[in-house]
């Protein structure tokens, strides 16, 4: 791996994590509300899969800050729209689990779970029909892997060759259901094996992370059909704000968090002489500075005026014709 | 008591008299329920009664349809209405039709529990009030629970019927301590007359009953008039008696509902108000409803979507006032 993709990796991950911390304290101080779903534990999915699938269409599931930010999205922008300000990605009327950005190719947060599914497997349709190389990314959890729509995407993608990539994070439970308990197995790219390649990866490494989906990139690029990535990781924080987490064991826990995905990084990457340690410092500098630049953005950005209520219920031309 | 506790109280007395019952959902048995409605069910009634299923809408309906044909009586709780319409092939095509294509010969005892409304800040995909499509279904009932009487009796009377019951709550009501009363019998059907009026009649139901009872003092206290609050219970079928003698005598109805206003619920009880009562009428209806936008996630533009107290206030006074009130 080269040294500057090992501190881009590094530089993306402390934001993330330093981000959803952020949100996590602006949710307490009252300034972000709603569902809130942190990726800390899991910004190595989300980092080494963008940093890998560089080109491309994005769908992804409400637990998407870390995607966002690592797809480029500007934190502030990101920031912004949790705090339900006008500046915001989706001008405050998304929030949290609804950042969009079709400049980015990124589209969802999506919070009917599973439901972006189908629509990435149209998406795929119509960039090989275009003839489009770079192809489609969703990412999903182990949740969502038990919905109907997951099966009728993969059958779809894999009887039509669509160039897709199912990113799967499984960190081993929806809300309070561990997936044992409502799925025959954990290793769920068992799931789809017989229609694709599946691979099972730690999705605790980011190097790991990006190894496979440059794998997988490649292969939907060269039109042999989608691919299917199971990355195991864990949230080490509740489902959401209004949730604990505290059905999982504390052992468990430990476990993770000694294979946390910055830690590690940053360690293996000192060991191994890839990355000056002075490298770490200022990374971890620069975050704090973006970070805070985020929340004063946020903090004096305006509130959106009542006449957003009824903008972008329909097309400008739509709106003059419906009353 | 809690409004949740009253749901979970109906739901325990039910699975302990009748071992028939089960209950499935997502998150329903180890966690809990997510707004805690089937706390300690799990450890009391263990896993084949109290099942956690997978996120599969349309199986939790499909599989509790099957399981009512042999003979259990589900109960199924979709954690929030939106995830509903992933499962409403089940409910629409097949729960609520069984009995009438196959001539009366199937029963379908099932009770569908789903927590809608718009809460705090949940954004579009999480804060629908669907109550206009499921009861637009012949073959369902529609019941929608507002306090924790009518949520203890209520459903218990669901689960008793032999016949597909969708059971509306709302997300903000869980925690509420409230009022409860115990009666010696219960009607599921009839609408309940929260405050006696003679002026002017305000229907409404879930928590919209709430934000009407709110903004009635400062209404009555401008117009200088009495006015009578009924909260339906029942969607479908709608209890069009209760509605009549309070319209007969008021001669003014307003409709104060947090769904969508085009097409919303409060359409058909104002059309069927229309048909049956126009000469009882002095005023044309009001409808007070929520917006026709999705819900935002910003709080202000969020609270501008729904009824709240004082919008029904300053509304229904400005309506009064245009006509003779
Ligand atoms: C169709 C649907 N059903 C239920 C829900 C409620 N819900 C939101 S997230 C979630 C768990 C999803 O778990 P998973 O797919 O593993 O993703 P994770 O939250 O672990 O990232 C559930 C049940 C929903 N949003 N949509
Ligand atoms: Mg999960």
């Amino acid at each position: 791996m080269h040294s500057a993709r090992v501190e881009k990796f590094y530089y993306l991950m402390k934001l993330g994590r330093e981000f959803e911390l952020a949100a996590k304290e602006q949710y307490m101080q009252g300034n972000i509300a709603g569902f809130l779903h942190l990726d800390i534990g899991q910004e190595a999915c989300s980092v080494g899969a963008m940093q890998a699938f560089d080109k491309g269409d994005v769908f992804t599931h409400y637990r998407e800050h870390v995607l966002a930010l690592a797809r480029g999205m500007d934190p502030k922008l990101v920031m912004a729209e949790l705090f339900g300000k006008v500046t915001g990605v989706s001008k405050g009327k998304g929030g949290s689990m609804h950042l969009f950005d079709p400049d980015l190719d990124f589209y969802g947060g999506d919070a009917i779970v599973a439901g972006h599914l189908p629509i990435a497997v149209g998406c795929a349709y119509a960039r090989k029909i275009q003839g489009e190389k770079a192809g489609v990314f969703a990412i999903f959890g182990d949740g969502a892997s038990n919905a109907g729509a997951f099966f009728e995407s993969i059958n779809i993608a894999a009887a039509w060759k669509l160039p897709l990539i199912f990113f799967c994070e499984n960190n081993y439970y929806a809300i309070g259901t561990r997936i044992g308990w409502v799925s025959p197995f954990e290793e769920l790219y068992h799931k789809a094996r017989n229609y694709m390649p599946a691979k099972r990866i730690d999705g605790m490494d980011v190097c790991e992370v990006y190894k496979a989906v440059t794998e997988a990139k490649e292969y939907i690029e060269n039109g042999l059909g989608p691919y299917f990535i199971e990355a195991e990781t864990y949230r080490y924080e509740g489902h959401s704000m209004s949730d604990n987490g505290k059905y999982r064991s504390e052992e468990e826990m430990e476990i993770f968090k000694s294979r946390d995905p910055i830690e590690n990084l940053k360690n293996k990457a000192i060991a191994q002489g890839l990355v000056a340690p002075e490298y770490f410092d200022e990374a971890d500098k620069k975050v704090q500075k973006v970070i805070e630049e985020a929340i004063a953005f946020a903090a004096s950005s305006p509130e959106p005026p009542l006449s957003e209520l009824y903008e972008d219920v329909y097309c400008k031309e739509c709106t003059n014709v419906i009353p | 008591m809690l409004y949740r506790e009253a749901l979970n109280r109906a739901i325990d007395e039910m699975m302990a008299a009748d071992e028939s019952i089960v209950i499935l959902g997502e998150d329903v048995g180890r966690y809990g329920g997510s707004y805690r409605v089937s706390e300690g069910l799990f450890a009391k009634y263990g896993p084949k009664r109290v099942i956690d299923t997978p996120i599969a809408e349309l199986s939790i309906v499909g599989n509790a349809i099957g399981m009512a044909i042999a003979g259990l009586r589900p109960i199924a709780e979709i954690m929030t209405i939106n995830f509903s319409l992933l499962a409403m092939d089940q409910i629409v095509n097949h729960a609520a039709k069984f009995r009438y294509m196959s001539g009366g010969k199937m029963t379908i005892p099932l009770t569908i529990r789903m927590p809608g409304g718009v809460s705090r800040q949940l954004a579009a995909q999480h804060s629908e009030s669907y109550e206009t499509l499921y009861s637009a279904i012949p073959g369902l009932i529609v019941l929608a629970a507002s306090n924790a009487t009518y949520a203890y009796y209520g459903l218990k009377a669901a689960i008793a019927l032999n016949d597909p019951v969708v059971f509306l709550e709302h997300e903000l009501l869980y925690p509420l301590e409230m009022e409860f009363k115990e009666v010696d019998t219960f009607d599921p059907f009839k609408a309940e007359i929260v405050k006696v009026g003679k002026d002017l009649t305000i229907i409404t139901y879930l928590k919209m009953r709430y934000d009407v009872l709110e903004a009635v003092p400062k209404i009555e206290d401008e117009l200088g008039i009495s006015i009578e609050v009924i909260d339906l219970n029942s969607l479908r079928p709608l209890d069009m008696k209760t509605i009549a003698a309070s319209v007969q005598k008021t001669k003014r109805v307003v409709l104060v509902e947090e769904d969508h206003k085009t097409g919303g619920y409060g359409a058909e009880v104002i059309a069927k108000i229309s048909e049956e009562l126009f000469y009882s009428l002095d005023a044309p209806p009001l409808r007070i409803a929520g917006e026709d936008v999705p819900i935002p996630y910003n709080r202000t533009l969020e609270l501008a979507s729904i009824p709240t107290p004082d919008k029904i206030a300053q509304k229904i006074i400005q309506w009064g006032r245009k006509n003779g009130l």
